[in-house]
């Protein structure tokens, strides 16, 4: 028994992206809830049906929102731990929640807001948040302060996710020779299919000059290879595969989900970096990979489009790995070959030109342009996608994928 | 004041429980000392209540050569702070110690007394400390001599 194929993604909502800070007045609640209604609208249902919140990353207070909309009564409502690692394995929460009979139709979404917090680490208010951050995700907090393990990282050096991957790519680039020439083709081939959508926040053509032009933020990674820092909210919901297909929109079964990691994964990047070798200059998503086309079985060139997570753009790199589309380590020359260009390449990556060029919510961009890829209904549309890939991290454990697909055979 | 190469001091205390105490007691020693797992002898930093091999929670507390290894490293070039206008650009990264077997002992670290544009995976290095408060002694590593 499994979650494949029980469950279906119906209805997508967005609220418009904004540069950081610029979604004000709107709230995290106000874009959270605007999204929901569109979502419920897309999907031909109403806040009467909604009564689950799939979501990961503590997104919104389920509390907060279903008291502000009026959602009759709330039958499950969680959270995958962690960060945005949880994009893609919140549909699996919600096919999880639907398959067993808790929930009926579940919403799983992001909302951002970066004017009082910046998630890429720089100072608000004179503090460095990353510096001194706390374990665990709980909303209680230590109730101690700092804990005694924050005196072995905080005065490191290491003050963000940027600086934490760009320790993870120098490594990759040591054992296996990757340039910055790949990561160079990455933001290129995103620019190239961000700049022919409305949403994207990115409209002009990104070139190899300006880019090995651009000032170097934390070696080896320039401007280029960070995301942005936009705000915005998307959210999706999810419905049973009978249910879907008298709905409004065409479904798109979620045919597998995974999410996890390696124990010794755990919250690896950010502080410790105590993975192992073996796997430390990775995306740590390969035993996500294993279980997820073990649950789907497919392959992986029997996918048709990847929409992988990319804060960072040696990340794409080493989920290409990582889920088997190259061998370990050949990441570098797989996509200086063309593979992941649209519409010429092997496996078209970020069509909607990812968190690098469109907009950064978190992995919930690369959620919307599965299910639109899925429709047939994608700007970039990936001629007779069958089978859409969809990740959330790399970040600290668990990490994430989802396969959404055209039909439930 | 800061230094360039060199990144301030941002927290002044150890915070420090019995778990982890015995390593600031050391520092300000100018000693780098680890716990090791008396049942499987794995080295563990920091300091966490079981080991990850065999789940025994009983250490020793060992001295270590103080010396080791860059595994990785960035350049940090752009300032997340105002404070680190005159610190950037500073090399940070993974030092991997001698005397531990590697993955799991690892320490993060500002390496200095290095030239940014030229520090690479590999090189050696050997621990410094700042001494910042009674209670808090600061790890950095400067490149070792050839």
């Amino acid at each position: 028994m499994s979650i494949k194929n029980q469950a279906a993604v119906v209805g997508v909502g967005a609220t418009p992206y904004f540069k950081r800070g610029r979604s004000f007045p709107e709230t995290e609640l106000s874009m959270a809830c605007s999204a929901i209604l569109m979502a419920l609208e897309d999907a031909g249902l109403t806040i009467k049906d909604l009564d689950g919140f799939a979501i990961y990353s503590y997104s919104c207070d389920p509390a907060e929102v279903a008291s502000v909309l009026g959602v009759p009564e709330v039958r499950f409502a969680a959270s995958l731990t962690s960060g945005g690692g949880g994009c893609a394995g919140a549909l699996g929460l919600a096919a999880a929640a639907i398959h067993g009979g808790m929930a009926n139709v579940c919403v799983s979404l992001m909302t951002l807001q970066q004017l009082h917090k910046r998630l890429g680490g720089s100072e608000i208010d004179g503090v460095l948040a990353y510096a001194t951050m706390s374990e665990g995700g709980s909303p209680y907090g230590g109730g101690g302060g700092l804990p005694p393990s924050a005196a072995f990282s905080a005065n490191a050096g290491l003050l963000s996710p940027g600086h934490s991957f760009s320790v993870l790519t120098q490594r990759h680039m040591y054992e296996y020779g990757t340039t910055r020439e790949h990561f160079a083709e990455i933001a290129i081939s995103q620019r190239a299919n961000a700049i022919r959508r409305p949403t994207a926040l990115q409209t002009q053509p990104l070139t190899k000059d300006e880019y090995f032009a651009a000032r170097m933020i934390s070696d080896p990674l320039c401007l280029f290879d960070y995301t942005q820092e936009t705000d915005g909210a998307v959210a999706v919901i999810t419905v049973s595969a009978d249910r879907a297909k008298d709905l409004r929109q065409p479904p798109a079964y979620i045919l597998a989900s995974a999410n996890g990691g390696t124990g010794r994964w755990g919250p690896a990047i950010f502080r410790y970096f105590q993975a192992p070798d073996e796997e430390f200059a990775s995306s740590g998503h390969r035993p996500v990979a294993k279980r997820l086309f073990e649950m789907a079985g497919v392959t992986p060139a029997d996918v048709d489009v990847a929409l992988l997570y990319d804060h960072f753009s040696p990340l794409v790199l080493m989920q290409l790995e990582d889920y088997g589309f190259c061998p370990i380590g050949e990441g570098g020359p797989f996509v200086a070959e063309g593979n992941i260009r649209w519409p010429t390449g092997t496996i078209p990556v970020n069509t909607h030109g990812g968190n690098l060029s469109e907009a950064y919510i978190i992995g919930m961009t690369h959620v919307r342009e599965a299910v639109e890829q899925i429709r047939g209904t994608a700007v970039n549309q990936v001629e007779g996608a069958e089978i859409a890939l969809v990740t959330g991290g790399p970040a600290a454990l668990p990490v994430s994928g989802t396969l959404l697909a055209r039909s439930a055979s | 004041m800061s230094e360039r190469g060199v990144f301030p001091s941002v927290l002044k205390h150890s915070y420090a429980d019995d778990s982890t105490q015995p390593f600031w007691d050391a520092a300000r020693d100018d000693r780098l000392a680890a716990p090791r797992c008396t049942s499987c002898g794995t080295f563990r930093l920091p300091p966490t209540p079981f080991c990850f091999v065999c789940q025994h929670r009983d250490v020793e507390w060992v001295d270590l050569p103080g010396t080791g290894t860059v595994f990785s490293f960035t350049i940090v070039r752009h300032p997340l702070a105002k404070m680190l206008h005159d610190a950037v650009p500073y090399a940070a990264g993974i030092i991997q110690l001698d005397g531990t077997q590697g993955a799991g002992a690892r320490m993060i670290a500002n390496i200095i007394d290095c030239d940014v544009d030229t520090l690479k995976i590999g090189d050696r290095v050997q621990i410094v400390w700042e001494h910042v408060s009674d209670d808090m002694s600061v790890p950095r590593f400067r490149l070792l001599a050839d």
